[in-house]
């Protein structure tokens, strides 16, 4: 089941090639109908999901025995929520309207293939596979900015986005391979190098391959000082592909902490996680005063993917700082990571499709040219403040709860840099309203007496993401008790 | 000591002859025949070696040559190379009265790179050398007229000749302290005290495989054949060597005493600063069939990591011909398309190929993709097997620094990739010969194929050694 899912968009972008160029209404409703498949798969196999903490649902076979690599997936707690938020967000940035200049085939034929990779980060549990998954996703973003980006600037930010996770990456591919190599036999099976641990804390082989994976991470993640590609790539990408970019890819990194770092190396994760904590302190701080500073729409909403990304891996950092005692608070801000991604996913994903929106309609990006909109846009008005109120963490909603618990287990682990943290909030409030004042209300400027009201596939796309949203943010229990059985799993009893 | 054992080199040379005399005898409006000819010679000697793969592995005519998987799997590399370039020539030669001497000079090329990999004898290796370097003079400089292919020949020839020489020079050093110039022999009877000696003889020795390698320091006639000889000739030449004498200095080395002669950190620094110039080199270059020549240094820096990792990693031989089944693949592939465009070269002249050829733009972009290691594609399980095999050699600063590479040359692919993806084309592309399209699409779907059935080449490769009992 899960290897349809991972599958399936990729064997419909091929099945998109079939259709006549001349079709692209037609060539986004298979692409739409095709990215819907991995959901019912995913919906299929969750209910056969018993939530115990380890790894359920495997399918494997053997691949590549000669070097130990296998094709293995499965789900636990941490990446069943995780792929079912790839999936919704797909959904959403296939159905959102944008200017496909003349190639609908290739623009979503290649949303199908990052589709596949990106599934297939999260539910690959061969570091082979995982690797193989990343890379890729790499190749399908990297075409997307390039190729439907705003102009040539696009291609550069392109290439930035792929050299800086490229570089990433090869350092997490010889990181593997000290993994691999230390295992007796050599194999790239993650759940038996979990149960291994085949490296202590002892020696030089842990730190440099806990500083190769975590550079690879940090990069993708992005935190501070890592994050330049960021801003540029988000800014050049067209809308859709800034949500997935966002809302899916950066949470690669952090669920390479988790799955990798923390799972495979807690000995050597153990002796980083203050010096981490720290750098996802100067990221949340930092991302969100420079975010302040943005008068552009899309730049602003980038840098708090930054300051977000800071949250996750901050908790992460305090679940990892102790090998035992205060289980309680570690395993709390260890959900609360894991429930960040999944908010951020949806959030972000919904704020940079917003973004799309605004620029089919009025060409600019400056929060400057815009002011009173909501007489002229009600419904966009609504769901903009939704997202960005979950966004600087408004109770009930999706990123309380997650910014709730991170902070919470932190406590108990970093006071101070929980404290310091909570800075971060308080700036991203202001930022936010700041930009909805801005945008919505207000003086109207009179170039935007036409303003179009949203489509219906805009309404619904965004509505979709931001009804999960509101779900988790009123009812989160169904969505903690999965996450929660994995990460006491993790952090011991 | 039987003939069948040489079957294969036999057919390549009385094929070779056959093609020759067709090719005089015939008038000009049959001289395309001699390109079936050299197919048909080339593929029973393909088929033969094929045969042999699960003899046994034996040396015959007294020690002096190999039949063992290196060499036979080298050998099918080689032969699979041989019979693409053919089918990439025939039209691109079309225009040329006396063409049918080609594919002779062709085949004999061929028994050249071929010799090179069985060879467990000096004498015998530097007779390879000689061969397959002689013939590959003339093909570089096929095109007469051609300023472009007559200097990049000149240069070949004249680089040729000094490291031959360095190379003679090596083997007499070789023989002074063995008494013989059978590797056997020279495994037997060259004594660790007598280092020096022996690590200067392996340097000229390699010095002078370099050139068949293309790797630094014979690595110059490298971009300029790449640009200079009519293009499927340059995708032969810069494929067919690196296998032939990659096999060949990897018996070399395995059978000197690594201590005193220090093979291992010459090989990792000619494989470090190979990968790295090469690198450097192609970032700048505009020419696409350059660009092309300049990324095969760098390939060659790293197939040379696999000899750094001979006898302490099981998986040095698998990583180095799996790598060079996969370089050999894809980039008779990017040759391929430029062929397919007659020629086409300029970097900015590809600016909106895919909106045009779609196929062809994904040939060119797919193998570009498995040569940076972008996985499922060959390219990548190739780097895969040779970082683990390398970090596994404990020379894991060589393998940091091909991963360091790796970042650098997606620069130089991206240059070519962006505009051929993201521009509007500016006119058409006019384009011949269905044939060598065929030939690309095999080479794709080979490299694409070794990369999903990594495992199936893998096995047949691990535990091959690399000079039988």
């Amino acid at each position: 089941m899960l290897t349809l899912a991972i599958f399936a968009p990729l064997a419909g972008a091929m099945v998109l090639f079939l259709i006549p160029e001349r079709r692209p209404m037609l060539i986004r409703g298979v692409a739409l109908g095709i990215s819907l498949v991995p959901i019912v798969f995913q919906v299929a196999t969750s209910t056969e999901f018993d939530a115990t903490g380890g790894f359920e649902l495997v399918e494997s076979a053997a691949w590549i025995p000669t070097l130990g690599v296998a094709y293995i997936v499965g789900v636990d707690g941490i990446s069943l929520p995780l792929a079912a938020m790839t999936a919704l967000v797909f959904v959403a940035s296939i159905a959102y309207p944008v200017d496909l200049r003349g190639r609908p085939r290739e623009y979503y034929a290649l949303f199908l293939f990052l589709e596949c990779a990106s599934l297939g980060v999260f539910l690959a549990l061969d570091l082979f596979l995982f690797y193989v998954f990343w890379d890729v996703s790499l190749v399908g973003m990297y075409f997307l900015i390039g190729g439907w980006g705003h102009g040539d600037s696009a291609r550069r930010a392109g290439l930035k986005f792929f050299l800086y996770t490229l570089a990433g990456s090869l350092a997490m591919l010889l990181a593997i391979l000290g993994l691999y190599l230390s295992m007796e036999p050599n194999t790239f099976d993650m759940a038996a190098i979990i149960d291994a641990q085949p490296l202590g804390a002892t020696g030089i082989l842990p730190v440099l391959v806990f500083t190769g994976f975590a550079l690879a991470f940090v990069v993708k993640a992005p935190l501070v000082p890592f994050h330049t590609w960021l801003p540029p790539a988000h800014v050049e990408a067209p809308a859709p592909a800034s949500a997935i970019l966002a809302g899916v890819l950066l949470k690669m990194g952090t669920y390479g902490f988790v799955r990798i770092l923390l799972q495979m190396l807690p000995e050597a994760f153990q002796r980083f996680a203050l010096p981490l904590a720290v750098l996802a302190l100067v990221s949340i701080l930092y991302g969100a005063l420079v975010s302040l500073a943005q008068g552009h729409m899309k730049r602003r909403i980038a840098y708090t993917s930054v300051n977000h990304m800071g949250y996750t891996v901050l908790g992460v950092a305090a679940a990892a700082a102790a090998l035992s005692g205060v289980e309680r608070a570690r395993a709390l801000a260890l959900t609360g990571a894991v429930v960040e991604m999944v908010a951020h996913g949806l959030i972000t994903g919904a704020l940079f499709l917003v973004s799309g929106s605004v620029w089919r309609r009025a060409e600019t990006y400056e929060i400057e040219d815009f002011g009173g909109l909501a007489g002229r846009a009600p419904f966009l008005m609504f769901l903009t403040a939704i997202a960005a109120f979950a966004s600087l963490g408004l109770p009930g909603l999706a990123g309380f709860v997650a910014e709730f618990q991170i902070f919470v287990g932190t406590f108990g682990v970093f006071p101070w840099i929980a404290g310091l943290g909570l800075l971060g909030i308080l700036i991203t409030a202001a930022l936010f309203l700041q930009m909805l004042q801005r945008m919505f209300l207000g003086a109207r400027p009179q170039r935007w007496d036409q303003w179009e009201p949203l489509s219906r596939t805009e309404a619904w796309a965004l509505s979709t993401l931001l009804a999960f949203v509101v779900l988790i943010g009123v009812a989160p229990s169904w969505l903690l008790e999965v996450i929660h059985a994995t990460s006491t799993a993790i952090v011991g009893p | 000591m039987r003939l069948g054992d040489i079957a294969p080199e036999l057919v390549l040379l009385g094929g070779g002859v056959v093609v020759l005399l067709y090719a005089l005898a015939a008038p000009r409006r049959l001289q395309a025949g001699a390109s079936v000819l050299a197919t048909v010679v080339l593929a029973a000697a393909a088929v033969r070696t094929t045969t042999m793969l699960d003899v046994e592995e034996t040396l015959t005519f007294a020690d002096t040559y190999a039949v063992d998987g290196p060499a036979l799997w080298a050998k099918l590399i080689i032969l699979g190379t041989a019979l693409l370039t053919v089918a990439l020539s025939t039209r691109w030669f079309a225009s040329d009265p006396r063409r049918g001497e080609l594919y002779a000079i062709l085949v004999f090329s061929t028994l050249g790179a071929v010799l090179l990999a069985g060879a467990t004898d000096l004498m015998q290796l530097i007779l390879a050398v000689l061969l397959a370097s002689v013939t590959a003079y003339v093909l570089a400089a096929y095109h007469r007229r051609s300023k472009m292919a007559g200097e990049a020949a000149l240069k070949y020839y004249l680089l040729g000749a000094l490291t031959n020489g360095g190379m003679l020079y090596g083997t007499a050093l070789l023989f002074g302290l063995a008494g013989t110039t059978t590797l056997v022999g020279l495994a037997q009877n060259v004594e660790p005290a007598t280092g020096w000696v022996a690590a200067t003889a392996f340097a000229l020795v390699a010095l002078g495989l370099s050139f068949k390698v293309g790797s630094f320091p014979a690595h110059p006639w490298v971009p300029d054949v790449a640009e200079g000889a009519p293009a499927p000739m340059a995708a032969f030449l810069t494929v067919v060597g690196k296998v032939g004498a990659l096999v060949a200095l990897a018996r070399l080395a395995s059978v000197l005493p690594a201590d005193t002669v220090g093979w291992r950190p010459l090989l990792a620094l000619l494989a470090a600063v190979s990968m790295t110039l090469g690198n450097l080199a192609a970032l700048t270059q505009e020419d696409v069939r350059r660009l092309l020549g300049w990324s095969s240094v760098s390939q060659a820096g790293y197939a040379l990591m696999a000899l750094v990792a001979l006898q302490r990693s099981e998986l040095a031989v698998p990583a180095l011909l799996y790598f060079l089944l996969a370089y050999a693949l894809a980039n008779l592939a990017a040759f391929g398309v430029v062929v397919r465009l007659r020629g086409l070269t300029t970097r900015s002249d590809y600016r909106g190929l895919a909106r045009r050829r779609p196929l062809l733009a994904g040939a060119l972009a797919l193998s570009f993709l498995s040569f940076i290691g972008i996985p499922p594609l060959a390219g990548f399980a190739g780097k895969l097997a040779l970082f683990a095999a390398t970090i596994e050699a404990g020379y894991t600063w060589l393998a940091v620094l091909a991963a360091a590479n790796t970042v650098v040359s997606v620069g130089y692919y991206a240059r070519v990739l962006a505009p051929m993806y993201f521009d509007e084309a500016s006119g058409d592309f006019p384009a011949w010969d269905a044939v060598a399209g065929w030939a690309t699409a095999i080479a794709v779907i080979g490299f694409v194929v070794a990369g999903l059935g990594a495992e199936a080449v893998l096995d047949a490769l691990v535990g091959l050694p690399l000079l039988p009992r």
